[in-house]
C-alpha cells in the first residue's frame, strides 16, 4: 500500500487543473505584455486567474501580485516592508514560529541593521496576546505572523492579532500557505495588509505563489526590470501556472467545506489511534489546529529514523518542515513551544489530504504503532524509569 | 484567418515533447524535493537529471554550477545584486552596457541607491558593445561587468570572450545575460568566459516560470531569496519541479536539434530581411548585419510608427512586436533603438519579427507579400511621408 500523507509538503496537481493549465503551454503562449492576439489571450488569462483568486479572500483584483513562490512573497512581505520604511523607522516583530524564509529573511533584514522582535508562543504554539499587546508599544511597524503552523498545525486568532496591529498602527502580514483554501479567509473582515498564499499546497502547480497586498499599503520590489505585476515583480508571468493556481482556487470554492470535514474526522481518528502508542504527545493544539495536520513526538526515538522507516512500509509523511529536513537541527518550532532539542527530534507529521481515505489511515495506525517499538528497541536512549502513558507532559529521561 | 506568430522572444510554445515530460511530476511525481521519502526521491531525481541537461547544453564543468529560478529576470536580480552584496568589500563600481534588458539596468539603478557607481558601455550603431569603453572604464574598484549575450530588441551578438579576456585581465568579474542567445547558437561558457550567466527557459521551448543561474564555481554571491536552503542554500523556496523538468527536456532536445533548427532560422530569417528591404523603399535593418542571431528580423520604416504596423499586421494575423515586450507597455521608444544611435522618429518606425522552428518558408512570404501594402497605406496617411512616395500610392 502507498499512503501519501505529507500533503503540508506539497499536494498532488487536481487532473482538472492540469487540464486548465495545458492550452497556456502550446496554444496560447503569448506574451502577457505583448500587443498581438497572441498577448491578448496571455493577458486576459491572467487578469482572470487574479480577479479568481482575490475574489475567494475577498481582496480586490490589484491588491493581488503573483510571484515565483510563497518563499519569494514571504520574502518580498518583509524586505519589502523594511526598504519602505528604511532602517531607522523600521520595527519588524515575527512569531518564533515562522516558516524558515519569513525567519531567514528577518534574520538577513537584522544583519542589514534592521530591528527585528520575536513574538514568543505558549507550548501550543499560540501568540500571548498580552505580550504582543506589551511588543507593539514599541513603534512596531509590521507584524508578521504564520496562520496555520506547517509543523504543529496550530491556527493563530488573526482577527484578535490583526485588532491589536490596529490598534498599534503596526501592519499585519500572515503567511497563510497552509491555511489558505483549507480554512475560509476574509482579508478585509480579519483586517490583514499582506498575506502570502501559494498553489502547491492546495493541488495546484508548483512554481507559482502570490501576494495579497492592501490598498494603501506600500513596498519595495524585490525583483526589478519591465515592470510587472504593477511594479512590484517583474517577470515575464508563468500563464499556465497562474491560470493553474486559479483553478486549483476554483476548486477550492467547492470542495474546501467538506473537506475539511472529512479531513477532521481522519485527523481525529489518527490522533487517536498514534496516541494510543505509549510515551506518544500531540504537538500544536489539540482544538485549534489544521483540519489536515496530526503531528506527534515520541521519547527516545528520532523522527528522521521514523520517516524513513514508514517510507519502507509505503507512508510518505515528514518529521516536520520540508524545507529544514536537511538540517538536522532539531525544528526551531518545535523548541519554541517549550521541548528539550531531544525531544523536538522524535517529531512526525503525518498531513492529510482530499485523496486520502479511511482504510490508509487505519493502516497507519496499525503500521506506526510497530515502526515505533522496533525502532526504540534499537534506541540507545533508555526509558528509566519505564513510565506509563498518561496525560499532560511527561519528561524524558 | 491565417495565424502567423513572430514573437518568439518575448514568448514561445512549449516544445510537445516537453509538455509530456512535465506531465508525470503534476499528477503522478508531486512530492517536494525537500521530503525524506520516496516521493520526494523521484522528484529528486527529476531535478538532478534536469540540472545535468541544462549544464552540458551550455558546456559547464559541473552540474552544481546550474541554479534553477522562477525566470530570467530573477536571475539577473539575482546575478547582479547577490553579487554585489557579498562582494562590495572589494569596490562598489559596477559597468553595464546602455542596452541591456530592463531586468539588468533597474537593479543597476536600485543599487545606486546602495552606495554603488553604475558606468554604462556605449554600443555603435549596429549595437555592438564598446570594448575600448570596457577597457577604460574598468578600475580596481570594479567588481562586476554585465553584458548581454545576445540582444532580443536588435538580434546583435556580442563579443562576450573578448569582453572576458579585458574583464578578468582587471580581476573582475563578468555576468552574462545570454536569455535571448541560449538555444540560438551553441554557448560554451567556458570558452566565452562567463563567471555568471542568465538562462531562460522558454526561449529553448521550455515552460514560462522557470530560468537558470549559471554561476562558476568559486563565484562569491549571495542569495536573493531566503528561506528552506534549497539549491544548496542559493535559492530558498520549494522547486518547480515540473517547470525545471520541462526546461531540462528542452535544454536536452536544443543540444539535439540546434544545428538543425539554427539552419532553418537563418534560411527564414534572411529570406524576410531580404524580401521586407527589396520591397519597401526606406525601409532599414536594425542591428548587426551578420552577427546577429538567426531568429532575429528587426527592421524599421522611415514615416511610419511600429504599433501603427503592427495593429494592422494583427488584424491580418501576423502577431510581431514593436521592441522588447518588457518595454511594450511605456510608448518611449527602446532605450536599446535609441543607444544605437536612432532619432525619435526612426525609434518609432521599428518593427521586430522573431522566428521560431514552428514557422514555415509560406509564413515568411504571406509577410513579405503583406508587409509592403501595409506600409504603403500607413505612410499615404502620414503627414511625414515625402511626395514623391504618396504620389505613387
Amino acid at each position: 500500500m502507498k499512503v501519501y500523507v505529507d500533503y503540508a509538503s506539497s499536494t498532488p496537481v487536481d487532473p482538472k487543473v492540469v487540464k486548465a493549465m495545458q492550452p497556456f503551454f502550446s496554444t496560447v503562449y503569448g506574451n502577457a505584455s505583448s500587443m498581438s492576439s497572441f498577448g491578448v489571450d496571455a493577458k486576459k488569462a491572467l487578469e482572470e486567474s487574479r480577479a479568481t483568486i482575490a475574489r475567494f479572500m475577498n481582496a480586490e483584483t490589484n491588491e493581488l501580485i503573483f510571484t515565483g513562490s510563497a518563499t519569494e512573497a514571504n520574502n518580498l512581505a518583509l524586505k519589502g516592508h523594511a526598504f519602505e520604511q528604511g532602517r531607522t523607522n523600521c520595527h519588524i516583530a515575527i512569531s518564533t514560529i515562522e516558516h524558515s524564509c519569513t525567519l531567514n529573511s528577518a534574520k538577513w533584514l537584522e544583519k542589514q541593521g534592521f530591528r527585528i522582535t520575536y513574538l514568543p508562543v505558549d507550548k501550543h504554539g499560540l501568540l500571548d496576546m498580552n505580550i504582543l499587546e506589551d511588543m507593539l508599544e514599541d513603534n512596531v511597524t509590521l507584524v508578521s505572523v504564520i496562520h496555520g503552523s506547517n509543523e504543529i498545525g496550530t491556527i493563530q486568532p488573526l482577527e484578535e492579532i490583526a485588532k491589536i496591529c490596529c490598534k498599534h498602527n503596526a501592519l499585519l502580514h500572515t503567511d497563510a500557505v497552509q491555511s489558505f483554501g483549507r480554512l475560509p479567509i476574509d482579508v478585509k473582515h480579519i483586517g490583514i495588509d499582506l498575506m502570502t498564499i501559494n498553489a502547491h499546497k492546495l493541488y495546484g502547480p508548483k512554481g507559482v505563489g502570490a501576494l495579497y497586498i492592501t490598498k494603501n499599503c506600500k513596498i519595495q520590489p524585490l525583483i526589478h526590470g519591465g515592470g510587472h505585476e504593477f511594479g512590484l515583480r517583474s517577470g515575464t508571468e508563468n500563464i499556465p501556472g497562474v491560470v493553474g493556481f486559479a483553478k486549483a482556487v476554483e476548486l477550492r470554492e467547492e470542495e474546501m467545506e467538506h473537506e475539511a470535514e472529512c479531513l477532521t474526522f481522519l485527523r481525529d481518528k489518527l490522533m487517536r489511534g498514534v496516541l494510543e502508542i505509549e510515551e506518544s504527545y500531540l504537538t500544536g493544539h489539540p482544538t485549534k489546529r489544521l483540519p489536515n495536520n496530526a503531528s506527534f513526538r515520541f521519547s527516545y526515538i528520532e523522527g528522521e529514523a521514523v520517516v524513513l522507516d514508514l517510507d519502507i512500509e509505503g507512508i510518505a509523511a515528514s518529521s516536520g518542515s520540508a524545507c529544514s529536513s536537511k538540517t538536522g537541527e532539531p525544528s526551531h518550532v518545535l523548541m519554541a513551544l517549550g521541548l528539550k532539542p531531544d525531544e523536538a527530534r522524535g517529531s512526525l507529521r503525518l498531513s492529510l489530504g482530499k485523496y486520502n481515505t479511511l482504510e490508509e489511515i487505519e493502516y497507519i495506525i496499525q503500521t506506526l504503532p510497530k515502526v515505533v517499538k522496533r525502532l526504540r528497541a534499537l534506541s540507545p536512549i533508555e526509558p528509566k524509569p519505564k513510565i506509563r502513558p498518561q496525560t499532560g507532559k511527561i519528561k524524558s529521561a | 484567418m491565417r495565424k502567423i506568430y513572430m514573437d518568439h522572444t518575448a514568448g514561445a510554445p512549449v516544445d510537445r515533447r516537453v509538455v509530456s515530460a512535465m506531465h508525470p511530476f503534476l499528477e503522478a511525481t508531486y512530492g517536494n524535493p525537500s521530503s525524506a521519502h520516496s516521493f520526494a526521491q523521484e522528484a529528486k531525481e527529476g531535478l538532478k537529471d534536469a540540472r545535468s541537461s541544462v549544464a552540458s547544453l551550455i558546456r559547464a564543468e559541473e552540474s552544481e554550477e546550474i541554479f534553477f529560478t522562477s525566470c530570467a529576470t530573477e536571475s539577473n536580480n539575482w546575478a547582479i545584486r547577490g553579487f554585489a552584496a557579498r562582494n562590495h568589500d572589494k569596490g562598489r563600481h559596477i559597468i553595464t552596457t546602455t542596452i541591456e534588458h530592463m531586468s539588468v539596468i533597474n537593479v543597476c539603478k536600485h543599487l545606486t541607491k546602495q552606495g554603488f557607481k553604475i558606468s554604462y558601455l556605449p554600443v555603435d550603431k549596429h549595437g555592438i558593445v564598446d570594448l575600448k569603453a570596457l577597457e577604460t572604464e574598468l578600475t580596481d574598484e570594479t567588481i562586476l561587468v554585465s553584458i548581454m549575450y545576445a540582444n532580443g530588441e536588435i538580434g546583435t551578438i556580442e563579443p562576450i570572450k573578448e569582453a572576458s579576456e579585458i574583464v578578468h585581465a582587471r580581476n573582475a568579474c563578468l555576468h552574462v545575460d545570454a536569455t535571448a542567445a541560449i538555444g540560438q547558437f551553441p554557448i560554451d561558457v567556458r570558452k566565452a568566459g562567463a563567471d555568471l550567466m542568465t538562462l531562460s527557459s522558454n526561449e529553448i521551448g521550455g515552460p514560462k516560470g522557470v530560468g537558470a543561474l549559471y554561476s562558476k564555481k568559486g563565484t562569491r554571491l549571495q542569495p536573493l531569496i531566503f528561506g528552506g536552503g534549497q539549491e544548496r542554500g542559493m535559492r530558498s523556496g520549494t522547486e518547480n519541479v515540473p517547470g525545471i523538468v520541462g526546461m531540462g527536456k528542452a535544454a536536452s532536445l536544443t543540444n539535439l536539434e540546434i544545428g538543425d533548427r539554427i539552419t532553418k532560422l537563418k534560411r527564414m530569417r534572411d529570406r524576410l530581411i531580404k524580401g521586407l528591404l527589396s520591397n519597401i523603399p526606406y525601409s532599414f535593418l536594425n542591428g548587426h548585419p551578420s552577427q546577429r542571431l538567426p531568429n532575429n528580423v528587426a527592421v524599421r520604416f522611415s514615416f511610419i510608427e511600429g504599433e501603427s504596423m503592427l495593429l494592422n499586421l494583427d488584424m491580418a494575423g501576423v502577431a510581431a512586436s514593436s521592441g522588447s515586450a518588457c518595454t511594450a507597455k511605456t510608448l518611449e521608444p527602446s532605450h536599446v533603438l535609441r543607444a544605437i544611435g536612432l532619432k525619435h522618429e526612426e525609434a518609432h518606425g521599428s518593427l521586430l519579427f522573431t522566428l521560431g522552428t514552428q514557422n514555415a518558408e509560406e509564413d515568411v512570404d504571406y509577410v513579405v507579400d503583406l508587409l509592403p501594402d501595409i506600409v504603403k497605406r500607413l505612410r499615404a496617411l502620414s503627414p511625414l511621408t515625402p511626395k514623391e512616395l504618396t504620389g505613387s500610392v
